[in-house]
């Protein structure tokens, strides 16, 4: 993976021609001797080490046989490698966990659509467009970025009550998907697009949705994936709402699942460890790819703030 | 860019918008606007504005999820929590203890070391990206995976750190999740473990935009490395220290799936933070005014806390 993921700012650099004044010893793309780099590798590998060996203890445990599972000292290698962890929580009917993994998709993915449908339609008139009551809906939207979501838990629990949403998945995708970050986010990026680009398709006779749809989103496909897998991320580990609002076992996303596993499999640790590796692979493989997008996106939106 | 040139042999329905468009390219239809807005406005003031006001009207009544009538109680809900002897003033306050408690000390932590990684991580080297999102993984899986690998990671009697402290010669077996001071250190360690990579990657954006011409200047002056770390890098990063300083303790102050997860606010309440008990007396007792009525006093209280965070701040930049 190291090799692949190069970082245009460093390895893509074309090399500098060394200066025959300079030090051999030391490194002229960086200014650092080799014991610096010796060093700072150093502690990168620790760290490594000290994040990723958890998330390795995880996997190898859950191929475990639960004696081997708590036996000291500590084997990284299942001695008597096995997939009866994953096999026992297979067979309980009250951890339907690839259930669990459908329903945690299926609501990540239309929460994400949502968002990005209606933040980037609201955000378009604010950044683009004059109109009676502009100043104040902006002003509205941005105020509530202070406002910490729990204040919206109990009066949103009687309107889910209230629409029957309570343990159905509408529960999950709808209330959350005003993203008023989302629209703040994207008005800066809309009032960075040139006006003449507008003033041209309304010239040649184009209406506001057809350039909002031909124009604008085009240009923003950027800011929307940045936005659309932070939505997904946020709504794939919501915690805290799916635990209050669903009940039964077959509609439970896969964070509110696991917790019931916290109980039932108390000291049977390979199956808890199989029920975590299963909702943490997928999203770490998804995560590999789109890494690079989630932490300038992470990043951008930070400054932004 | 090709899209203004797609745009333009538009035909049949839109004819006429075009001869308006014509006419006055930059006066479209007056409701076009609200058109566009009304699909995230629906959803905006039916979820976000309708529960603030609601939620304000709830902490006034005797809210009871099972009861027929809720009478209005005034400001009795919030009376109560302010009563010493009743048991939800002591219990709310016990929860708000844990909150404050685990805020001071996991925010300095999830400032400072985050800073340290992403000046590691602004150096040049070859895998930086590979380092930087190793450093964000374990971010992207949620707090119940977390809750349930610490869970057993930390287990008194079978757990790896245990393990491998038995392994050094510690004899007593650590109860990480079970007694105080241990349970907090476990809280804030899986806490710093877990999300130190998303500071850091915030860091390294507000590093990455610091001029260099600032420190060949600094150079030039004489500073070395720390100099030139207080000097400059400090004073460059003050917008971004002061909005990842908000977000932490916004987010400190909103813990609930560790504890939840990884002591169920054991022993006796003492980890059982805020937002555990705000839903445990609204979400689980139903008792919803009272829980609403607690909701905007932390709310109250942490809009005060990033307010002075802003203007302390602030005025160090003046």
């Amino acid at each position: 993976m190291a090799t692949t993921v190069a970082s245009p700012g460093s390895t893509t650099r074309p090399p500098t021609p060394r200066q025959p004044a300079e030090r051999s010893r030391r490194d002229p793309a960086t200014g650092r001797g080799v014991v610096g780099t010796l060093l700072l590798y150093a502690m990168l590998l620790i760290l490594s080490v000290l994040i990723l060996a958890p998330l390795l203890w995880m996997l190898s445990t859950s191929f475990k046989t639960t004696g081997d599972a708590t036996v000291l000292p500590p084997q990284w290698i299942p001695p008597t490698p096995t997939v009866e962890g994953y096999t026992r929580l297979f067979a309980d009917a009250q951890a339907p966990l690839l259930r669990w993994l459908g329903n945690s998709v299926l609501v990540g993915v239309l929460h994400t659509v949502l968002v990005l449908a209606t933040a980037s339609a609201a955000a378009y008139p604010l950044a683009r467009m004059k109109f009676a009551g502009r100043r104040l809906i902006f002003a509205l939207i941005i105020a509530t970025l202070f406002v910490p979501g729990f204040v919206f838990l109990m009066p949103n629990y009687l309107i889910v009550d209230g629409l029957g949403w309570l343990d159905t998945m509408w529960a999950l995708v709808i209330p959350g998907a005003a993203s008023a970050f989302g629209v703040f986010f994207l008005v800066q990026f809309f009032q960075s697009i040139p006006a003449e680009l507008e003033e041209a398709a309304l010239i040649d006779g184009a209406n506001r949705w057809q350039i909002f749809v031909r124009v604008v989103l085009p240009l923003s496909r950027a800011p929307l994936a940045t936005l659309g897998l932070l939505s997904f991320l946020g709504s794939w580990n919501d915690f805290l709402w799916p635990l209050y609002v669903l009940f039964n076992p077959e509609q439970l996303t896969l964070p509110a699942g696991l917790a019931t596993l916290r109980g039932a499999y108390a000291t049977d640790f390979p199956a808890v460890m199989a029920g975590a590796a299963i909702a943490s692979v997928p999203v770490l493989i998804l995560f590999a790819f789109v890494q690079r997008y989630v932490i300038a996106g992470v990043a951008r939106s930070g400054l932004k703030g | 860019m090709t899209a203004t040139t797609t745009a333009a042999p538009a035909t049949g329905p839109v004819a006429g918008a075009r001869a308006a468009a014509t006419l006055s390219p930059s006066r479209p239809r007056p409701w076009t606007p609200y058109l566009f807005l009304a699909p995230f406005l629906l959803i905006f003031g039916t979820f976000v504005l309708v529960p603030a006001v609601s939620g304000l009207w709830m902490s006034l009544h005797n809210w009871d999820f099972f009861l027929p009538d809720r009478p209005f109680v005034g400001l009795q809900n919030y009376v109560d929590l302010f009563t010493p002897d009743a048991l939800v003033a002591q219990q709310f306050w016990e929860s708000m203890r844990a909150t404050g408690l685990f805020v001071v000390l996991s925010v300095p932590l999830l400032m400072a070391i985050p800073l340290g990684l992403a000046l590691l991580l602004n150096q040049r080297f070859r895998g930086r990206t590979f380092f930087r999102a190793v450093f964000f993984a374990p971010y992207v899986l949620g707090v119940s995976v977390i809750g349930l690998l610490w869970q057993y990671l930390l287990n008194g009697n079978t757990g790896l750190i245990n393990g491998y402290l038995a392994q050094l010669g510690v004899t007593e077996a650590v109860p990480w999740l079970t007694a105080t001071p241990w349970v907090w250190i476990s809280l804030v360690g899986v806490t710093v473990w877990w999300t130190m990579g998303f500071n850091s990657v915030v860091y390294l954006a507000g590093l990455q935009n610091v001029d260099d011409a600032l420190y060949d200047a600094a150079k030039v002056d004489g500073a070395n490395r720390w100099q030139q770390f207080v000097h400059v890098t400090i004073p460059q990063l003050r917008p971004v220290i002061l909005f990842v300083l908000t977000m932490t303790v916004l987010a400190s102050a909103n813990m609930f799936g560790q504890s939840y997860l990884l002591t169920a606010g054991n022993p006796s309440n003492e980890t059982r933070t805020a937002i555990m008990f705000i839903a445990e007396v609204g979400l689980e007792q139903f008792r919803m005014g009272l829980a609403a009525a607690m909701s905007y006093l932390l709310a109250l209280l942490l809009i005060a806390v990033s307010a002075l965070n802003f203007l302390f701040l602030r005025q160090k930049e003046s």
